[in-house]
């Protein structure tokens, strides 16, 4: 997987600190997720056996919170603000404009590797709703013009 | 090193807060909370930075919080020597360097000027000169009604600095409740009539006592800061304003109950929050106000951070508390509550993130100047984030016993079309109409109207928003997050929705209202938590006060907002194309087609109503208004 770490350098640091208590599975699943950027089969089995949990409690307890992905995240995070305000103000058609112009659906990565679209529920600045965001980088009052201008740059660039 | 007293702290953080509102340069404060920060206040910050730079300046730029109207963000406030700050708004860094140029020089440039931030006029201190007229802000009309106790620093104080906390008296109500009994503290909260602010209203000093009573060799303090409802941010910018008002409430209730150990359950989605915090308690743990003998006082405390890793239904009590201890978020029924056995099985009390700021303010100020404010049975304020349809938008602070209309058009300004329901509660709550405008603002009277106070979502919606559609996002929203435990839920929050769906999509029939109400009767009745219990509030509220628009989704297959999807359709009012071609060029089906300088026309059986032309035509396009959205003739504008 391009730009992740090899699994067994970054190991000892997601374990660190872990007193192998069942409370410390999801912040090791956070932690794995942050250094992999995403949850990798092999990184379950040995969460599963430093907590002494099955694979299958890990999974289940993974696949319970939409934090997880088990998938390798692609190399952009494009977040669609789907919260009331937004919803008010016409993020629905924001996130199909999105789909349309990167030919996936939400929660898919593109497959150049290069997008993810992720639906988010309420980013938590409404007066600014819509609210689209591109990895750090915050727009707010979107329009699915304004949208097209900002793919249209990056295509450019 | 464990001091035993903050005095000296104290002491010098009064004396550094004082040369700060005395600096003899000027001082420049950004607000940069997540909103600011949305709005452009790191390029204001930056930009600043480089007009200081450039012009060899010598002045101090300080960072604060979020002082609430969101949209006028970025805020930049400049002190001169020897006055208030004055507070402009909307700012870019090009904006920034002209008002700053005006302002160094001793003049009060008007535009995007909001008001000062002093007590009286904004007068010179050292001439006397009068204030050229500058309005305070606190007179501004979104200020002018709110009671600001939770968020009394937010967007006045650097909350990465605990000395700004310290020098406004941050940590003194701590330092009083150790020299108080247990009882006490409970007495003091009780006296204030202080209810749970995440949603459910109860009573704060009871739940301890609970707690309290229960016999046990370990307790347990939660701070609810799992702010999941979409629409809704007043956690988020409290954290992210002053940290440290949710802290000491934390030492406060921790004392109060009898617990050693706290965690504050905090959205992943919340970086910024969750770095304010990890850098309060560091700061915390400096000056001896976490770990072993507070103070000297033989009372330990110590606090963890537990990022949610993404489920609405964690903010329910047994949920949040299945999370922390790593397994998946489900409720669990009650009783036993979590009061009485909790997390780990031991009492644990979990309190919103609003309820603990407020608490230093109430141990300060006393139990019954809080319960000044508010009305009988709903005392002291709350925070909401007004959001919407109204003119002005942010997070406010008001007395209890408001009324809907003072909230929206007095301090949000009121709508630029007509007002239609404002929805309070986020999706546990209800769509109030116009007939509750005058209603004042309580527990009671939300719960009354179909509604809930909830966390304090206020979502103003106006003509243009669909009251159907509108229950179909929220009840979208439940069914989506519902963590399939009971069947109520699982299994009748999905019908709900399918309900809502074909109504929107003018498949519905009339006996479907019948349907959905009493299904929505079954799941309020029957679910496991409150997140299927409240769940049909939006459907019930606005069928109760919406139901000739659902009436008419049915019937006339028409959606007098011009939202619902399957009932609109684009066109181009002949008369008024100007054959521009701006649409032909956005549109992404080929829909509409037409030579330059003629009027063009659109094929509705490729148009996929995405709003492309409709925005292109209004804001790129010579006409402006040829392309319109109807719905059986009623066009949204």
């Amino acid at each position: 997987m391009p730009g992740a770490p090899s699994p067994a350098g970054s190991w000892p640091d997601i374990a660190r600190g872990s007193d192998g208590s069942r409370s410390d599975l999801v912040p090791l699943l956070q932690r794995t997720q942050a250094a992999y950027g995403y949850l990798p089969p092999e990184a379950v089995s040995r969460i599963a056996r430093l907590l002494k949990l099955t694979e299958s409690d890990v999974f289940g307890v993974a696949t319970f919170y939409s934090q997880f992905r088990f998938t390798p995240p692609g190399r952009h995070r494009m977040r669609v603000c789907l919260g009331t305000a937004c919803h008010v103000k016409g993020g629905v058609q924001l996130m199909e404009t999105l789909q349309r112009r990167l030919e996936i659906d939400p929660g898919e990565t593109t497959a150049d590797g290069e997008y993810d679209l992720e639906p988010v529920l309420c980013l938590g600045c409404c007066a600014l709703a819509p609210v689209v965001t591109l990895d750090a980088a915050i727009y707010g009052q979107m329009s699915v013009l304004k949208l097209q201008g900002i793919l249209d740059e990056r295509d450019h660039a | 090193m464990s001091a035993t007293t903050l005095e000296a702290p104290r002491r010098r953080a009064v004396a550094r807060w004082r040369r700060l509102q005395e600096s003899p340069r000027p001082v420049i404060y950004v607000g940069a909370g997540s909103c600011g920060r949305a709005a452009g206040a790191v390029e204001l910050l930056d930009g600043v930075g480089a007009y200081l730079e450039a012009r060899r300046l010598d002045a101090q730029i300080v960072q604060v919080g979020c002082i609430g109207p969101c949209y006028l963000e970025p805020l930049l406030d400049v002190q001169l020597p020897g006055r208030p700050r004055l507070s402009y708004a909307n700012m870019t860094p090009e904006l920034a360097a002209k008002t700053l140029d005006a302002v160094l020089s001793g003049q009060v440039p008007k535009a995007h000027l909001l008001g000062h931030l002093g007590d009286g006029a904004y007068a010179d201190h050292q001439t006397g000169r009068d204030g050229d007229g500058v309005p305070r802000f606190a007179d501004h009309p979104m200020l002018a009604h709110q009671v600001r106790i939770a968020l009394r620093n937010c967007g006045i104080i650097d909350p990465e600095d605990v000395g700004h906390y310290l020098a406004r008296g941050g940590y003194s109500a701590i330092e009083q409740c150790l020299g108080m009994s247990w009882q006490d503290v409970v007495d003091l909260v009780r006296l204030s009539g202080l209810r749970g602010r995440g949603g459910a209203g109860f009573p704060t000093w009871r739940k301890w006592t609970y707690c309290r009573e229960t016999e046990s060799d370990q307790r347990y303090l939660i701070c609810n800061a799992d702010e999941g409802d979409p629409g809704a941010f007043m956690n988020r910018s409290l954290i992210e304003g002053d940290p440290h008002a949710v802290l000491e409430g934390m030492l406060i209730a921790a004392y109060a109950i009898g617990a050693s150990r706290g965690f504050i359950y905090i959205r992943a989605e919340y970086p910024l929050a969750i770095r304010r915090l990890r850098n309060a308690i560091a700061a915390m743990r400096k000056l001896g106000l976490l770990g072993d003998d507070i103070l000297g006082s033989g009372f330990s405390f110590d606090i963890a951070i537990k990022e949610g890793a993404g489920a609405f239904v964690c903010g329910e009590e047994t949920a949040l508390i299945a999370s922390i201890e790593g397994r998946r978020g489900m409720p669990r029924t009650r009783p036993p509550f979590p009061a009485v056995s909790g997390l780990w099985g031991k009492p644990t009390i979990i309190n919103n993130v609003e309820t603990l700021a407020t608490l230093p303010a109430i141990v300060t100020n006393g139990g019954s100047w809080y319960a000044g404010f508010g009305t009988s049975s709903s005392k002291g304020t709350k925070a909401f984030s007004l959001v919407g349809k109204v003119r002005r938008t942010g997070l406010i602070e008001v007395p209890f016993g408001i009324t809907l209309r003072t909230v929206i058009y007095d301090i949000g300004g009121g709508l630029a079309k007509d007002f239609k329901a404002v929805q309070t509660g986020g999706p546990s709550g209800g769509c109030l109409g116009e007939e509750f405008l005058d209603t004042p603002i309580d527990y009671e009277n939300l719960a009354a109207a179909g509604s809930i106070m909830g966390s304090g979502g206020l979502i103003v919606i106006d003509r243009d928003t669909c009251v159907v559609d509108t229950a179909r996002y929220f009840l979208s929203f439940t069914q989506a997050e519902s963590c399939g435990k009971c069947v109520p839920c699982r299994v009748g929050t999905r019908h709900l929705v399918g309900i809502l769906d074909s109504i929107c999509e003018g498949k519905g029939e009339l006996a479907d209202l019948d349907r959905l109400e009493r299904l929505a009767r079954v799941v309020e009745s029957s679910s496991l938590c409150a997140l299927g219990q409240t769940a049909p509030n939006p459907a019930l509220s606005a069928l109760k006060y919406f139901r000739d628009e659902f009436v008419e989704h049915i019937q006339e297959k028409r959606c007098r907002a011009a939202v619902c999807r399957d009932l609109v359709e684009y066109r181009i009012v002949p008369g008024k194309c100007t054959g521009c071609q701006r649409c032909v060029q956005v549109c992404p089906t080929g829909a509409i087609t037409g030579p330059r300088a003629e009027v063009h026309n659109l094929d509705p059986d490729k148009c996929i109503k995405c709003r492309s032309c409709y925005e292109a035509c209004r804001f790129d396009a010579i006409a402006g208004d040829a392309i319109v959205i109807e719905s059986g003739g009623r066009r949204a504008d």
